[in-house]
């Protein structure tokens, strides 16, 4: 009886120090396969990469109302799905802050944005903050390229999706355009990371 | 001018009193806010750099245990722990501690936002501003681990050098100092 008790604790303990590192991790990295979801849109309905039968790949942007850098690229993130979407790369956004700590990014307040900025893309809510771990996004705008293949969703870039927040019109280089025109050329991307600054994702 | 300066107390204090305080300061805070508090800030000067501007004043090599924050006006946990650091600049400041608080607000918001929240939580921290859009460039030069999250702060003595992507409570906070501290 004893013995069992000892292994039950020792499981534990092997149960939960994995757990620990599975949070420690970093998320994806390029070349990794990314996780599929089934989120709630601002139009109530469920939505899942899986719907796209027709999309050769995706822009997985993580991003929110309240923070300045995700709004700052608010009509950016709206062109981007305006060019892409119908060449087969449609703009995913899912919000994965805390809505209890910011209210401000809560299903109301994403649907009242939508419609004010006219946004053309699904704008999910990350319901549990489930999903953004995984993927290891840590900021809002945080994002995610990625390419369907035959073994899943890829992940083919990471970061900003460009190198000026603060003009679009004193931008350099165009990151995210850059990378996936590369991947309907069938060419290598030559940027695949990058970094910026974002408004850290509320817990 | 003193009842301005008055005027303001009294909004962000009704802001204090709020419980959803914090977050306040970053959900209203949307670029094309048009609320805007106006203060007399002729008075506070701010140095404001690009990333070879910084580069030196975060990588000094002099005796004194240097504490970095990144943060902005519009991040709410970084308002939050702001006291944190004010209170180590004070309570540790015959310790060789030196504190620099580098904002990254938007520059049109200097005079708006940065400059009036200087004045009215009385930062006694060396404040300057970075403005430098090229963030490919100096967020992996800072620390390659940095994703661009804030806020982000760096301890360093010397060569000893910490770089933290979190926040901090004040008691954590002291313990990373301490580390410095002790011989």
């Amino acid at each position: 009886m004893k013995t069992l008790k000892l292994l039950t604790v020792v499981v534990c303990v092997f149960a939960l120090s994995a757990f620990t590192v599975k949070t420690d991790s970093e998320g994806y990295k390029v070349g990794d396969i990314a996780t599929d979801f089934s989120l709630e849109n601002i139009d109530g309905k469920k939505v899942s990469l899986s719907d796209f039968s027709d999309a050769k790949g995706f822009i997985v942007t993580f991003t929110c109302n309240t923070c300045p850098y995700a709004v700052a690229y608010e009509d950016r993130v709206e062109a981007l799905n305006k060019k892409y979407a119908d060449k087969g790369y449609p703009v995913i956004a899912i919000m994965p802050n805390n809505t209890d700590v910011k209210p401000g990014d809560n299903m109301e307040a994403m649907k009242a944005r939508a419609k004010a900025k006219g946004f053309t893309f699904p704008y999910l809510m990350d319901e549990g903050q489930k999903i953004y771990p995984q993927y290891g996004a840590t900021k809002t705008p945080h994002i995610y390229i990625l390419k369907k293949t035959k073994k899943g969703n890829v992940v083919k870039y990471i970061g900003a999706i460009d190198d000026n927040y603060k003009d679009a019109e004193a931008v350099t280089e165009k990151y995210v355009e850059n990378a996936v025109d590369a991947l309907l050329k069938g060419k290598e991307i030559k940027v695949k990371e990058t970094r910026a600054i974002g408004c850290s994702i509320k817990v | 001018m003193k009842q301005m300066v008055f005027l303001f107390l009294i909004v962000v204090l009704s802001c204090k009193n709020d419980t959803s305080g914090p977050q306040l300061v970053e959900s209203t805070e949307v670029l094309e806010s048009a609320k805007e508090v106006v203060v007399d800030v002729s008075d506070i000067n701010l140095e404001i750099y690009d990333y070879d501007g910084l580069e030196p004043l975060i990588n000094k090599k002099d005796d004194k245990i240097h504490v970095v924050n990144f943060w902005a006006t519009w991040c709410a946990p970084c308002v939050k722990e702001l006291p944190y650091f004010e209170a180590i600049n004070e309570k540790y400041k015959d310790d060789n501690v030196d504190v620099l608080l580098v904002s990254l607000d938007f520059p049109k918001n200097y005079d708006t936002k940065l400059k009036p929240f200087i004045e009215a939580h009385d930062l006694k921290s060396n404040v300057v501003a970075f403005d430098d859009t090229n963030q490919n460039r100096w967020i992996p030069a800072i620390n390659e681990s940095w994703s661009g999250a804030i806020p982000a702060t760096i301890i360093y003595k010397g060569n000893k050098r910490q770089f933290y992507e979190r926040s901090f409570t004040q008691e954590e906070l002291e313990i990373e100092l301490k580390q410095f501290l002790s011989p």
